[in-house]
């Protein structure tokens, strides 16, 4: 089974912008089926990179305010943060490789 | 060292998993390379009412995530690669990636088509920030706006019907002077005050800022142009088959479909196509799962011929 990697609003604070290690944030929805088929690719990342980098979940249907907040129009969106500011996204799905290239670069 | 397998799989659509689902139960070593997510387009359908077995209908996704694991479940190795480069010309195929070598007694090709472009001005700049293909992607964002849908056909009717839980107004340009979509749908967007449509309109263009304000269209009969308010567009006019990659190694008809025989073979001793990418009449869920079946079923035989 997958880990629970779904944040809220009442805890993005604590999570993304006051984290000192880098943070991506996928925005999602349940019936958004390429976000759904993401998602098992969200939870290897997060395993890979445990005490590198955090990965959360945001369902925008719960917590679309988040999601207006940063922008997002289409999902799934991952929002990658350094140092609590986004400083990098990918919009659509995309294959794995592409999101950890992005998140080592982050990280080097 | 390249990885060998009795088939390769190319494209996790229903045709793709489905031919998986047959070969790897049949016990033969089999491995599918999908260039994004598994789903293809279904996974982008909110929901299929016509997939036999599901008297309520079913979500596209969660359809297409039972299939994936339905196909893992034999065995079906996943690997999510972008194909490279191909040598088919001997017995043994060869299929390069990003990652690495392929070597497969037999192919199944199964990369589907994607959503035609209208190529208008407009549409690349606001690609992924307004104008979308995918409503389950972009509804749920576009809460109370309004917005142009183009295309009359059964996907885009069907979408736009989802959209309606969202925004404010669908105008619905369609090229023809009549919608092509199934009568069920027509019917219940008709019915639906959100709709207005624009029949015998051309897109011309997709205009805004930093975001989109309006599109341009043109009534083909009389030449009046109008702009149409909007903050999104969603456009289904058709599909294109993934084939780009396959071009001088099998044949193809002139809008770039694979051209296969009965059982699904290719031009290419060895290689077999399934689903939206293959040269037929009607495209549907059932239709790619019975091809991923006959496709799985041929190289099965073509493998057992030699051994």
């Amino acid at each position: 089974m997958g880990q629970n990697l779904e944040l809220n609003h009442d805890h993005f604070q604590k999570e993304v912008t006051e984290s000192t290690l880098p943070v991506i944030v996928d925005f999602w929805a349940s019936w958004c089926g390429p976000c759904r088929m993401m998602g098992p690719v969200i939870e290897e990342v997060a395993r890979d990179y445990a005490g590198k980098a955090k990965v959360f979940k945001v369902n925008t249907e719960n917590n679309a305010q988040l999601a207006g907040e940063y922008g997002v129009i289409s999902i799934p969106t991952l929002i990658y943060f350094k140092n609590g500011k986004p400083v990098d996204q990918i919009i659509g799905a995309v294959p794995k490789s592409v999101i950890t290239k992005k998140l080592d670069a982050l990280l080097s | 060292m390249a990885k060998e397998v009795d088939v390769l799989i190319l494209g996790g659509g229903p045709a793709g998993l489905t031919a998986g689902i047959y070969a790897s139960r049949a016990r033969l070593n089999t491995g599918l390379i999908e260039n994004v997510v598994p789903g293809g387009q279904v996974a982008k359908t909110e929901l299929i009412e016509n997939y036999p077995g599901f008297d309520e209908g079913i979500l596209g996704a969660d359809l297409m995530e039972r299939m994936l694991k339905q196909a893992t479940r034999f065995g079906l190795q996943i690997h999510s690669e972008q194909v490279t480069g191909l040598d088919w010309k001997g017995a043994v195929k060869k299929i390069e990636t990003d990652q690495d070598t392929y070597l497969a007694k037999a192919v199944i090709v199964a990369t589907g088509s994607d959503s035609k472009q209208l190529n208008v001005p407009g549409e690349k700049e606001f690609k992924g920030n307004g104008v979308s293909t995918c409503a389950t992607c972009d509804g749920p964002t576009s809460a109370n706006m309004d917005v142009v849908v183009v295309g009359g056909g059964s996907s885009g009717v069907q979408e736009s019907l989802f959209l309606t839980r969202f925004v404010r107004s669908i105008k619905l340009v369609e090229f023809m002077d009549r919608m092509n979509a199934e009568k069920i749908l027509q019917d219940k967007a008709r019915a639906n005050p959100k709709f207005s449509f624009f029949l015998g309109h051309e897109v011309l263009s997709i205009n805004g800022d930093s975001k989109i304000r309006s599109v341009t269209v043109r009534d083909r009969k009389t030449g009046e142009k109008k702009d149409l308010g909007a903050e999104r567009v969603f456009v289904w006019i058709g599909m294109v088959p993934n084939t780009g990659f396959l071009k001088g190694h099998v044949r193809l008809s002139p809008a770039g479909y694979i051209i296969t025989d009965e059982d699904l073979r290719t031009s290419v001793s060895g290689v077999f196509a399934a689903g939206d990418v293959r040269e037929k009449g009607i495209r549907q869920i059932s239709t790619a799962v019975g091809d991923g079946t006959i496709a799985a079923q041929s190289a099965l035989h073509y493998i057992e011929s030699f051994s």
